[in-house]
């Protein structure tokens, strides 16, 4: 699994954090995602796919 | 899939899945019955013939010309061949026979690759998911004006958009919620006049209450929008004809002559006190209304949406998500509506588990789980300026509102909005994500007020 963000997309709704806390991260000072993570272990995948599939402004893109 | 070409389908053909509406929330609803195991025919149909696309950038980045139109689209067409989808763009669902969950629509147009299986008329469903969203709501005659401009399609937003580029023009915008207050700021952007019409004395008012309002409305002052209180009356056009009479009551408009004249542009907006604000550009910014009105099955509540159980369900195999959808929220205890983009997403991932567990049991052969109560943190945001507003949980419709303005000039403030003793939604301006995120936390179930209260006061420090 790799992850691209577009970060010009990304509303900082923070959701992904939620979700996938150990691949995603917002920026203090403005909340936009960032990426902690862009090949993570198979155990992060469904959540992974779960933030990509919820993200609001659909910022999150995935290559499986 | 089932063989095209030659010969008819044989009898036992499975029935599709039929997601009617294709914005976030069908295609949240799609994809998620292809992820959850649906390997039947899926049918997705758009009365837009546009692929499926975002809008919360049509009163932001796109109007604002930062962004074309392909960026607002949800997936490419190498996203969507994957889900082998029977696409049926340009499509309109012209109604539902519930008991027997068939579709009757009106031809359109496909998209090739992906068009397939096209019919007229009827189509049998295993299951239908209603997610047709809201259309703008309008003013009486305001269609016949040139000039006059709603904001709720990316053919809506690109008209509109065209119209400002021409730059140096007196937008008028009727109506001051979320939408109005987000097109003000931009036109701003762009250099244009603007005045900004509502009934609320301050914009934004009946979502996030008199005190933040008053926060939005010393920004827009601050960027020299005008701020008006008032009820629209009619327009004035270049022809002098006006039009009004009866936009409060809906009760005994009348066209005036002339009216239907094509040339006829708008050069001003009434309001019921007389005033006159002359105008280049009209955008009406006042609402929406479900759109339910091809639902005439008697079987179904479309009073103020789509009516549906905590699952999402309006009746067996029947399924609503996003805009459309009102459903009863299993932990603030009454039927809500949201038109948030991230309910549309949520609902429509909630509706298509609920109606695959639904089909499991009627025995048709897919994995899925339980059906479960769709039961999320509401959320939306706004972007205004650099103010970046974020919401969750309930705060329309609170009988107390509690304000504090952490920093007047930078616009950071959090606010907390309650009902019958308990606190049920939390407002943010300029705080640091993991101040929202403790914030979201907070009010992720309702809690009582003076609890709320005080972990609101330790997660941002203003105690």
């Amino acid at each position: 699994m790799k992850i691209t963000l577009d970060t010009d997309k990304c509303c900082a709704a923070g959701q992904c954090v939620l979700i996938a806390p150990e691949v995603f991260d917002q920026r203090d000072e403005d909340g936009i995602v960032v990426l902690l993570d862009d090949a993570p272990p198979a155990e992060q995948h469904d959540a992974v796919r779960e933030a990509a599939a919820i993200c609001p402004a659909a910022a999150i893109e995935i290559q499986a | 899939m089932s063989e095209h070409g030659m010969g008819a389908p044989p009898a036992e053909a499975p029935r599709p899945i039929a997601v009617v509406g294709a914005s976030a929330a069908g295609l949240a609803a799609a994809e998620t019955l292809r992820r959850s195991g649906w390997d039947g025919p899926l049918v997705l149909i758009g009365d837009e013939p546009h692929l499926p696309y975002d809008r919360p950038p049509l009163s932001k980045q796109l109007l604002l010309g930062a962004w074309e139109p392909d960026r607002l689209l949800l997936r490419t067409t190498d996203q969507l061949d994957p889900l082998g989808l029977d696409l049926r763009l340009g499509t309109r669902a012209t109604g539902l026979d519930a008991a027997t969950r068939t579709l009757t629509l009106v031809d359109g147009v496909g998209i090739p690759p992906l068009e397939q299986g096209r019919e007229r008329g009827s189509l049998a469903c295993a299951g239908v998911i209603i997610a047709t969203g809201v259309t703008a709501r309008t003013l009486p005659g305001a269609e016949h004006l040139a000039g006059v401009h709603t904001l709720r399609t990316l053919d809506d937003a690109l008209a509109l958009r065209a119209r400002l580029a021409d730059g140096g023009r007196r937008l008028v915008i009727v109506g001051n919620g979320v939408l109005g207050c987000e097109a003000a700021a931009v036109a701003r952007g762009l250099g244009h006049e603007v005045t900004l019409v509502g009934r609320a004395t301050v914009p934004m008012a009946g979502t996030v209450g008199a005190e933040i309002g008053g926060l939005l409305a010393e920004e827009h002052r601050a960027r020299s929008v005008r701020l008006r209180t008032g009820v629209v009356d009619g327009f004035e056009t270049v022809n002098g004809f006006e039009t009004g009479n009866g936009f409060e009551t809906g009760n005994g408009f009348k066209t005036a002559n002339g009216f239907e004249t094509a040339g006829d542009r708008v050069t001003g907006v009434r309001l019921a006190d007389g005033t006159r604000l002359p105008a280049d550009l009209v955008l009406l910014a006042i609402g929406s209304e479900p759109a339910v009105r091809w639902l005439t099955d008697p079987s179904l509540d479309t009073v103020d949406g789509l009516r549906c159980d905590a699952y999402c369900a309006a009746a067996p195999g029947i399924y609503a998500a996003g805009d459309v959808a009102r459903w009863d929220h299993p932990v603030h205890g009454r039927p809500l509506r949201f038109e948030h983009r991230m309910n549309a997403t949520e609902q429509g991932m909630a509706a298509a588990r609920n109606l695959l567990a639904e089909l499991a049991g009627e025995g048709i052969d897919i994995p899925a789980p339980d059906r479960r109560p769709f039961a999320p943190v509401p959320y939306f945001w706004s972007d205004q300026y650099d103010i970046k507003m974020q919401a969750y949980g309930l705060t329309a419709g609170a009988d107390r509102t509690e304000t504090t303005v952490l920093d007047r000039d930078a616009r950071r403030a959090v606010a907390l909005y309650g009902r019958d003793g308990t606190a049920t939604g939390v407002l943010a301006i300029g705080l640091p994500p993991r101040q929202v995120r403790a914030l979201r936390a907070v009010i992720a179930t309702p809690v009582p007020w003076e609890e709320a209260r005080d972990r609101i006061r330790t997660a941002t420090g203003s105690g």
